[in-house]
């Protein structure tokens, strides 16, 4: 029996997906269930299937033409607005990100910066990696040979189940002109929804970052295997599985990789290609 | 002429047909089409479906920009729609404007596609608004040229201000220059016939003039081919066969995309006309686009992953 009146009733979230500038239930209609460490209940965001997967690849694919001709000075100014967009919600963050990896409310906290200081740090890099990356390479011949970096089109991110990581791998993808799918696991889905709340209001454009959550497991094959995604981020996937996702992905030559944690533009890079143009002189 | 003993010719006769005609509940119709739209066709019958839709393509090119060499790289890719792949169906026809009909019967034929039947938009094409001569100069120009198949529009000012008799006698006239040498489809551009009771009415005038087949539209017009506009016209068809014992054929063009939209309009055509209807010789959608979307699909279900436009022709 109910002895006390509540001083107004509950308005609660419901977890969905974030595809194409939208957030969809999943089209199976599935979740799961995320819990605190003392086992209370917390959330039951989405449960997306392979055919979720589908939709936001070809949400980042129609995406990829204007993200990547946009010039990178205004990649780098909405990236920058994300993370003002962050920073006006780091509470908000903190707490979930304690409530859900289990950690204490400081060392929450102490999170929360790093990851908007390492998006931050990764936005700077849009304006800067052709003069870092690209070359005017000597050849024998009376001919200018450059070397100019572009990005590979769409990216597909498996995440670990750390924040940190997610803001890394999202970052390092979409800051050179790739669009990209984000497979988040876990407790990591209630965070990464608020992230994706974020983006929303930050004038990224529809289908560049689509986030789905759910099962690693269940979603890396079917993007492995996917021959319209062109690179792979397994960073959140267990080395013993790696094999086997790099098998799936030959068929299109995808490039899979893995990183470590620190930020480097050599993950920017390693979904970027390099083209090389011959222009003869003297004629 | 006799019009299958329901009309005379004259434009009282054709009025007083069409104005019996019931009124469509636009509600119902609309359900109805959504309904059938939520049908899940899943493993061996999507497989039927795609290669079936693939059949039924009139694969479309109607661009100002049109070069002859974009008309030849369209009908090789109508022959045999994946090069990888020769026992994916040939599509059920090239349409294109009328001077390109002969570049394109030229080339079918030179490929080993004589089975595959070019059609012309004509009778000014695609708003309708020229003289009954240059209209019927238009036609006689495309079936010198070799088409098998010809898309007329009506005269859509004529029909909203009434002049039934004006549409009638139009389609009699260019159905008596196709003869026997060619298919008349008649189009009707729904989208600017505003009520699906006009197009319950044009579908009726067209069938009694002698149209081989319905068209909901000319591609040039939002909205198209919607379900509900292709649920009419299938009723339509359907009571005309009960009427006259005659299987007059429906073609939805304009904004059928994807595999998905293919595959509704499939189904609307099994649960409303009825699967007599499910051939390439009684049903068509016109489209350009969507045959990529059927490939992918198609290679997706044999491969077991999921396909990507990268490995599908540019058009």
């Amino acid at each position: 029996m109910a002895t006390k009146k509540p001083s107004r009733i509950d308005v609660k979230k419901t977890y969905k997906l974030y595809i194409n500038g939208a957030f969809p239930r999943s089209e199976s209609g599935r979740v799961f269930e995320v819990t605190a460490k003392n086992g209370d209940f917390v959330a039951n965001p989405a449960l997306a299937s392979r055919k979720d997967l589908r939709d936001a690849v070809t949400a980042a694919r129609a995406a990829e033409s204007g993200w990547s001709k946009a010039t990178a000075y205004n990649r780098g100014q909405i990236l920058y607005r994300i993370a003002e967009m962050l920073e006006g919600r780091s509470e908000q963050f903190e707490s979930e990100i304690s409530l859900t990896s289990h950690t204490t409310p400081a060392k929450a906290k102490v999170i929360v910066s790093e990851a908007i200081d390492r998006w931050v740090w990764y936005a700077g890099w849009s304006d800067k990696l052709q003069a870092v990356s690209g070359a005017t390479n000597p050849v024998s011949g009376p001919f200018f040979n450059f070397s100019i970096s572009e990005p590979q089109g769409v990216v597909a991110i498996a995440s670990s189940d750390s924040f940190i990581e997610f803001i890394d791998a999202i970052a390092a993808a979409v800051v050179s002109g790739n669009t990209s799918v984000v497979l988040v696991p876990g407790g990591l889905a209630v965070p990464a929804m608020s992230f994706a709340e974020v983006l929303a209001t930050s004038d990224l454009p529809a289908g560049v970052i689509n986030i789905l959550t759910g099962s690693l497991d269940e979603l890396a094959p079917w993007a492995a295997s996917h021959m319209d995604i062109d690179g792979f981020d397994i960073t959140g996937i267990q080395k013993k599985k790696h094999g086997a996702l790099k098998e799936a992905g030959a068929e299109n030559l995808k490039r899979i990789h893995s990183f470590g944690s620190g930020k480097t533009p050599t993950r920017i890079l390693a979904f970027m290609e390099s083209k090389t143009v011959w222009h003869s002189v003297g004629i | 002429m006799s019009f299958y003993g329901l009309v005379d010719g004259s434009e009282k006769s054709l009025i007083h047909f069409l104005d019996q005609l019931s009124g469509v509940d636009q509600v119902g119709a609309e359900a109805r089409a959504a309904m059938l739209a939520t049908r899940s066709i899943k493993t061996s019958s999507k497989k039927w479906a795609i290669e079936t839709a693939i059949s039924m393509v009139d694969l479309t090119t109607l661009e100002g920009a049109d070069t002859p060499g974009k008309v030849r790289a369209l009908c090789s890719k109508a022959v045999r729609p994946d090069p990888t792949d020769p026992t994916v169906p040939s599509v059920g026809a090239v349409c294109v404007y009328n001077d390109m009909v002969e570049i394109a019967r030229t080339h079918l034929d030179s490929i080993g596609g004589k089975h595959v039947p070019v059609a012309a938009v004509s009778t000014a094409f695609p708003s309708g608004r020229a003289s009954m001569e240059v209209k019927i100069q238009d036609t006689q120009d495309a079936i010198d040229a070799g088409a098998a198949e010809i898309d007329m529009v009506i005269d859509r000012g004529a029909f909203l201000a009434g002049n039934y008799g004006l549409v009638f006698d139009e389609i009699v006239k260019i159905r008596e220059v196709c003869g026997d040498k060619a298919h008349l489809k008649v189009i009707f551009e729904t989208g600017e016939l505003v009520t699906y009771d006009n197009v319950r009415k044009a579908s009726y005038l067209a069938m009694l003039a002698g149209a081989d087949f319905i068209k909901t539209s000319t591609g040039k017009v939002a909205p198209a081919a919607t379900p509900p506009v292709v649920l009419v016209m299938l009723e339509a068809v359907r009571d005309f066969y009960s009427m006259t014992q005659r299987r007059i054929g429906v073609k939805p063009a304009g904004g059928i995309r994807t595999t998905k939209d293919a595959i509704k309009q499939l189904v609307l055509v099994n649960e409303t006309a009825g699967p007599e209807w499910l051939t390439p010789d009684l049903f068509r959608i016109g489209a350009s686009a969507l045959l990529n979307d059927l490939l992918m699909q198609r290679m997706k279900m044999s491969d077991g992953y999921y396909a990507s436009p990268n490995y599908v022709t540019i058009d």
